[in-house]
C-alpha cells in the first residue's frame, strides 16, 4: 500500500467523526433540509466527471463522463435551490436570540 | 491571474482545501434554523471553488463537452429544485439516484480507462464504488416511484426473499473479490454493475411507504459512501470527505429513524424492513367507537387551554397543511396555546413534517420533538391527530404481541380529550388495529382532513 493511500484511509476516518459530530447536533426540525443539503455537497463527484471528460481519453469515457456531469450538476443546482426555499420558510415567533 | 499559476498544482489542491473547510461550515451551521442559510452560502462557495479548481487542471484539454454537461445539468436541477414542499420525499430519491449514477458512471469510466492495470486496493474500493452506486441508482428510482405514487406503496413480499437478496449480493461481492485476484477477468466488470442495479430493484421492493424515512435515510448513506470510494480511486481528498460527510449523514439519520421505529440498525442495513407487519391485519373487529361533528370539536378545542396537533402522512396527502394554519391561527387568538407534536418519522422522510408546517408559515419553534413533548401529554386538554396512525397507538407501549411494540410512541392517549382526523375506521398503511380509537376519551371525527378542519375553522371564527 502507498503512503498516499494511508493518508487518504486516515483522511476518510476524520471525515467520518467529523461528519458524525457536525450531524448529530443538527436539529431534527431540519432533518429535510440537511439531507437536500447533503445531497447538493455529496454532488462534488462533479469534478471527477470533470475531468474524465476534460482529458478526452477515450469516447466511452466521454460519453459516460457527460452524462455524470449533467446528473452531479442538476444536483447541485437543484439541491442548493430547494434547500435554500425550505430554509426561507422556516420562521421564529419569537425575536431570534444569540446564543 | 498570472497565467503561469493557472494549472499550477499547489492552486488547485488550495481550493479544494478551502471547499473542504466550507463543506463541514455548511453542515455545522445546519445545527440551527438561524445560522442554517450560512450554511448554503459556504456550500455554494465551496461547489464553485471546487469545479473552478479543477477547470485549471493542465491535463483538461476540451471545455466543450464539459460546458455542455454542466448547462444542460443546470437546466435539470432548477424544475428539481423548484418542486412542491409535497413532493419533496420523492425529489430526494430522485436526487439519490443522480447522484449515485454520476459516481456509477465515473466508476465504469475508470475501470475501463485502467484495466488490466489495476492495482488490487484500487480495484476494491472501484467494485464497492460500483456496487454501492449501482444499487442505489436503482434503489432510489424505485422509492421515488413509490412514492410518486407511480408504483405501488404497499410492500411486495415473496417467500425467500431475503434468500435471492443475500445471493444477489454475494454474487456481485464474489465477482468482485475475482476481479480483484483476477484484474484480466474484465468481462466481469459489467456482471458486477448489472447485478448492483438489479438488487438496487429487490431491495425495495419489500418495502412499504411507512418505512421510508429509513430507506431514504440509507439510501443517501450509501451515495455518500459510493462517493468516497470514488475519491480513494481518484485519490481526490475532497470526494473523499464531502462523502464521508454525506455518508455519515445518511448513516446516522437512518440510526435516529431506525430507532424511532423500534428497528435494530443491523435490520435496518439488511433491508429487511416492512415484513412483521403483514401479521395483524383481521384483528380489527366492530367496536363502538365515539364520533363528533365539526361543531362539536370547534367547541370543544374553544373551551381547552392548551392543544397538541399531531401531523402524519395523512395531512401531507390531504393537503391540510395549510387549513391547519388558519386552525392554529384562530385558537392562538382566543388565548388557546397550540403546539404541534412531531414522530421522528413521521411522513415520508426525516423531518418531513417541519417542512410541511413551515411552508404553511406555522413558526417552528411551535413544532416540538416526540421527547420532549411526550411528558406534557397528561395536562393537554385536547390533542388532535391528524392524518397519523400509528405513532399515536399505545398498543407499542402496552401490547407485547404488537407488531409495532416498543416502537417510541407521542402519549396523546394521556390527553384529556383526544380526536382523531381520519377517513374511515380501515386501519392503516401497516394493518395494525389502533386501540386508541376505542378509548373512552376519544372522539373520531371522520372525513378528510383538509375539508373537517376546514369546517372546524369556519365554526371558530363564525358567531361566538
Amino acid at each position: 500500500m502507498s503512503s498516499n493511500l494511508i493518508d487518504a484511509l486516515f483522511i476518510f476516518m476524520l471525515a467520518c467523526f467529523i461528519g458524525f459530530e457536525v450531524i448529530r447536533h443538527v436539529s431534527p426540525l431540519l432533518h429535510t433540509p440537511l439531507m437536500s443539503l447533503t445531497n447538493a455537497l455529496d454532488a462534488i463527484a462533479v469534478v471527477g466527471a470533470i475531468v474524465l471528460v476534460g482529458e478526452r481519453k477515450s469516447e466511452f469515457a466521454t460519453v459516460l463522463g457527460v452524462i455524470a456531469i449533467v446528473a452531479a450538476t442538476s444536483n447541485v443546482v437543484g439541491g442548493f435551490l430547494i434547500t435554500d426555499r425550505m430554509l426561507k420558510m422556516f420562521k421564529t415567533s419569537r425575536p431570534v436570540k444569540n446564543k | 491571474m498570472n497565467p503561469d499559476f493557472a494549472g499550477n498544482q499547489y492552486v488547485i489542491e488550495f481550493t479544494y482545501l478551502i471547499a473542504s473547510a466550507l463543506f463541514i461550515f455548511s453542515l455545522k451551521w445546519m445545527s440551527s434554523p438561524a445560522t442554517a442559510r450560512h450554511g448554503i452560502w459556504a456550500g455554494e462557495v465551496g461547489m464553485v471553488l471546487a469545479i473552478a479548481g479543477t477547470l485549471l487542471r493542465h491535463g483538461i484539454v476540451d471545455y466543450k463537452w464539459i460546458a455542455i454537461g454542466l448547462v444542460l445539468g443546470s437546466g435539470i436541477g432548477i424544475p428539481l429544485g423548484m418542486v412542491q414542499m409535497t413532493a419533496v420525499p420523492q425529489r430526494t430519491a430522485l436526487s439519490h439516484a443522480f447522484g449515485a449514477l454520476c459516481v456509477t458512471l465515473v466508476g465504469s469510466a475508470e475501470f475501463y480507462l485502467r484495466t488490466p492495470n489495476v492495482p488490487k486496493f484500487m480495484m476494491s474500493v472501484l467494485s464497492m464504488e460500483v456496487i454501492l452506486g449501482g444499487l442505489t441508482v436503482t434503489g432510489s428510482l424505485m422509492a421515488a416511484g413509490k412514492l410518486q405514487e407511480i408504483l405501488p406503496q404497499r410492500p411486495i413480499t415473496y417467500k425467500g426473499q431475503n434468500l435471492v437478496n443475500f445471493l444477489l449480493l454475494a454474487v456481485a461481492i464474489g465477482s468482485a473479490v475475482y476481479l480483484v485476484l483476477h484484474p484480466e477477468a474484465k468481462q466481469l466488470f459489467p456482471l458486477i454493475v448489472g447485478i448492483s442495479l438489479i438488487f438496487g430493484v429487490f431491495l425495495i421492493i419489500p418495502i412499504g411507504g411507512a418505512d421510508m424515512p429509513t430507506v431514504i435515510s440509507l439510501l443517501n448513506g450509501y451515495a455518500g459512501l459510493s462517493a468516497a470510494a470514488m475519491g480513494f480511486v481518484l485519490d481526490s481528498k475532497l470526494l473523499i470527505i464531502a462523502g464521508a460527510l454525506d455518508g455519515s449523514s445518511g448513516l446516522i439519520l437512518s440510526v435516529i429513524m431506525s430507532k424511532a421505529m423500534n428497528r435494530s440498525f443491523t435490520n435496518v442495513l439488511f433491508g429487511a424492513f416492512g415484513q412483521v407487519q403483514a401479521a395483524a391485519v383481521g384483528a380489527a373487529q366492530a367496536r363502538p367507537v365515539h364520533s363528533a361533528t365539526p361543531e362539536e370539536a370547534a367547541a370543544i378545542l374553544s373551551a381547552a387551554n392548551k392543544v397538541v396537533i399531531v401531523p402524519g402522512y395523512g395531512m401531507a396527502v390531504a393537503q391540510a397543511q395549510h387549513k391547519v394554519r388558519e386552525l392554529y391561527d384562530i385558537l392562538t387568538k382566543k388565548g388557546v396555546e397550540v403546539r404541534f407534536a412531531i414522530h421522528p418519522v413521521a411522513g415520508r422522510m426525516p423531518g418531513h413534517m417541519n417542512v410541511l408546517l413551515a411552508e404553511a408559515d406555522i413558526p417552528y419553534d411551535r413544532l416540538i420533538e416526540m421527547d420532549e413533548i411526550n411528558g406534557d401529554f397528561p395536562q393537554t386538554d385536547v390533542a388532535l391527530v391528524i392524518g397519523a396512525n400509528d405513532v399515536t397507538n399505545p398498543a407499542a407501549r402496552t401490547d407485547a404481541s404488537s407488531p409495532i411494540y416498543g416502537m417510541p410512541i407521542l402519549d396523546v392517549d394521556k390527553a384529556h380529550t383526544v380526536m382523531v382526523i381520519k377517513r374511515s375506521m380501515s386501519p392503516g398503511f401497516a394493518g395494525i388495529d389502533n386501540p386508541l380509537y376505542y378509548l373512552p376519551n376519544t372522539l373520531m371525527l371522520f372525513g378528510d382532513a383538509k375539508q373537517f378542519v376546514g369546517a372546524i375553522v369556519r365554526e371558530l371564527s363564525g358567531g361566538h
